[in-house]
């Protein structure tokens, strides 16, 4: 880890954040019913990492909005981001009940144009080149006066294998992007297994993210605390990267860490045992 | 050409602040390097990293700025093309993608440098536009539509680029409208059809037909998508023989939509395209020596109208 998490203040409600996490879990295990198939463990995987961003880090204007911009890069990690989409009201119920169906405006991957939505990502490695040309943007804007918006981003471990991600990740600090805070969510999990198996030199990470001049913080991803102060206890002047070590599928402990999961509805009897763990395990 | 797109861009951007530039390490010379000096926050070099040039712009204009990423025409378009489609055509954003040396103009670079099958790729996908110029002055007026269009059509441009040292051959032609065939001559008896570069050996087929006592009409197609149907349709109806001439594949561009437009008209005139064909030629020389090479010369293309 570059910088000590315990020597920086939280002043976010880790609890609160735990209640939440746990009841957009249970949201997402509820549309689940509904459809054959969805991506709940790779939305388990990054939940508290979003829902740090949304409700402790994106800073908030006086009617409630913000003007820093959340990506979903790891595309088919929506179902976290429509929850809580939901739970502010950007989102209506009704969509999330119409989710993959013909009349809908959801699908299993975030769609521009949909409300709350920044980009239409799914296909890995188009979220950080979009975010590094965002950032240059709020950054130009702010020349007049007023702080540069910042840019939020979330890539799957998976998506840092694209070439194209890491043209970006020497864009980044080329262009000096201290407005740009990107998270990998970094659960070791890809289609063929364990990425630390299939590729080991892909690890470490941190190391070639500051050989490209990056900001880098290594945390428990599903630790609140340390996800909302990696960011608030950057030191700046370049855009930040955490490594978020996280679990996929986190929450349910039969589907964590089993690829099955990545794309796969429960059947009635599952969903009840996994609603029933969902209440006895905390985050 | 690709100064005259300079200066306009240049004088543009000093009234719209939306306009920026994102280069994948071409050299910015003439007007080009102006525009970088005066304003270096909206000029992006992203070095030989194409993907990173469209997903940049396309971040750039979810943001509202309006980007043009700008590369030799291959780079541009075949090696980050999914990010075009779907950065920027399926989001439908303001982005102009700027092809420089489009068809076979790097005669002396080969296949690698040959973007022979551009605007089938580029036409290809939905919400793209599709603009050929043809002279400096066509891409003047192209890219002067393309920074004043209005917000309701503002969406993706594939603009494709000759190189430089074009010669003038639209002087005293109908102006550039976007979406209609320009009239460069009006004839009665046999048409020539084409669009950009490849335009200038149009001219010579048209007065090679002259020359024969044929009432020759010379038509731009500067508008390749949306494709001015209508129009076509009409030319075929008013001409008893017509000749396009394309550098392109032979496969998706304005030559096979014209055969579609009289397939369904029911034309009857003499139809007869001229295009690059569907092969890798491996032959070096000047561009008229590969434009050859695909038989697309005047001595050729006149021996086949008869």
């Amino acid at each position: 880890m570059s910088f000590a998490l315990r020597n920086i203040p939280n002043d976010f409600d880790t609890e609160a954040a735990k209640t939440r996490c746990r009841a957009y879990r249970r949201r997402i295990l509820d549309i689940s019913q509904r459809v054959s198939a969805l991506h709940i463990a790779p939305a388990y995987s990054c939940m508290e990492i979003v829902d740090c961003i949304y409700s402790g880090l994106m800073r908030k204007d006086a009617k409630g909005g913000s003007s820093d911009i959340f990506l979903m890069s790891k595309g088919h990690g929506c179902m976290a981001q429509y929850v809580m989409l939901e739970a502010f009201g950007i989102l209506a119920t009704a969509e999330l009940e119409r989710y993959c169906t013909k009349d809908g405006l959801l699908g299993a991957h975030p769609d521009y144009g949909n409300p709350g939505i920044a980009a239409a990502t799914g296909s890995l490695g188009h979220g950080l080149g979009m975010a590094v040309g965002m950032a240059v943007a709020e950054r130009n804007k702010a020349l007049k006066g007023g702080e540069a918006a910042r840019v939020y981003t979330v890539l799957s471990d998976g998506e840092v294998q694209e070439g194209s991600t890491w043209e970006s990740v020497l864009m980044a600090p080329t262009l000096k992007l201290d407005n740009l805070i990107a998270f990998i969510d970094s659960n070791d999990f890809q289609s063929l297994g364990r990425t630390s198996e299939t590729h080991p030199p892909f690890y470490p990470l941190a190391p070639k993210f500051e050989a490209f001049g990056w900001e880098v913080a290594e945390i428990n991803g599903h630790d609140s605390g340390q996800v909302f102060r990696a960011v608030t206890g950057r030191k700046g002047g370049r855009p930040l990267m955490v490594i978020a070590k996280t679990v996929k599928g986190r929450g349910v402990k039969f589907m964590e860490s089993v690829p099955i999961w990545h794309y796969r509805a429960p059947s009635k009897e599952e969903y009840a045992k996994a609603l029933e763990i969902l209440e006895t395990v905390t985050s | 050409m690709r100064n005259k797109f300079a200066e306009v861009i240049y004088d543009a951007a000093r009234k719209d602040e939306r306009i920026c530039i994102v280069v994948a390490d071409i050299s910015p010379a003439g007007p080009m390097a102006k525009f970088r000096e005066e304003f270096p926050e909206r000029f992006i070099n992203v070095g030989v990293a194409e993907q990173s040039m469209i997903g940049i712009c396309a971040g750039l204009a979810l943001r509202g700025m309006r980007p043009f990423a700008y590369t030799i025409a291959t780079f541009a378009l075949y090696r980050p093309y999914e990010f075009v489609r779907d950065d920027l055509c399926y989001q439908n954003l303001p982005v102009t993608v700027v092809g420089i040396g489009g068809g076979v103009i790097y005669s002396t670079l080969g296949g690698t440098h040959y973007a022979q099958e551009d605007v089938t790729i580029a036409s290809s996908m939905p919400n793209m536009t599709v603009l050929a110029p043809c002279d400096p002055s066509e891409a003047t007026a192209i890219t002067e539509w393309i920074v004043g269009r209005p917000e309701g059509q503002a969406g993706p441009v594939y603009l494709r680029f000759g190189k430089a040292g074009e010669p003038d051959i639209t002087k005293g032609a109908e102006p550039f409208r976007f979406g209609k065939l320009r009239y460069l001559r009006r004839g009665h008896d046999v048409a020539v059809l084409s669009y950009g570069v490849v335009l200038g050996l149009a001219v010579k087929v048209a007065d090679g037909l002259a020359a024969r006592g044929r009432s020759v009409s010379l038509v731009g197609c500067p508008t390749v998508k949306p494709l001015d149907r209508e129009g076509i349709a009409e030319l075929l109806r008013t001409h008893r023989q017509v000749l396009v001439v394309e550098e392109n594949a032979p496969a998706g561009g304005l030559a096979s939509a014209v055969k579609e437009i009289a397939w369904d008209r029911k034309a009857n005139c003499d139809l007869k395209v001229f295009t690059l064909k569907d092969e890798f030629v491996h032959c070096y020389g000047s561009h008229e020596d590969i434009l050859a090479e695909h038989g697309l010369s005047v001595p050729a293309i006149l021996a086949a109208a008869g």
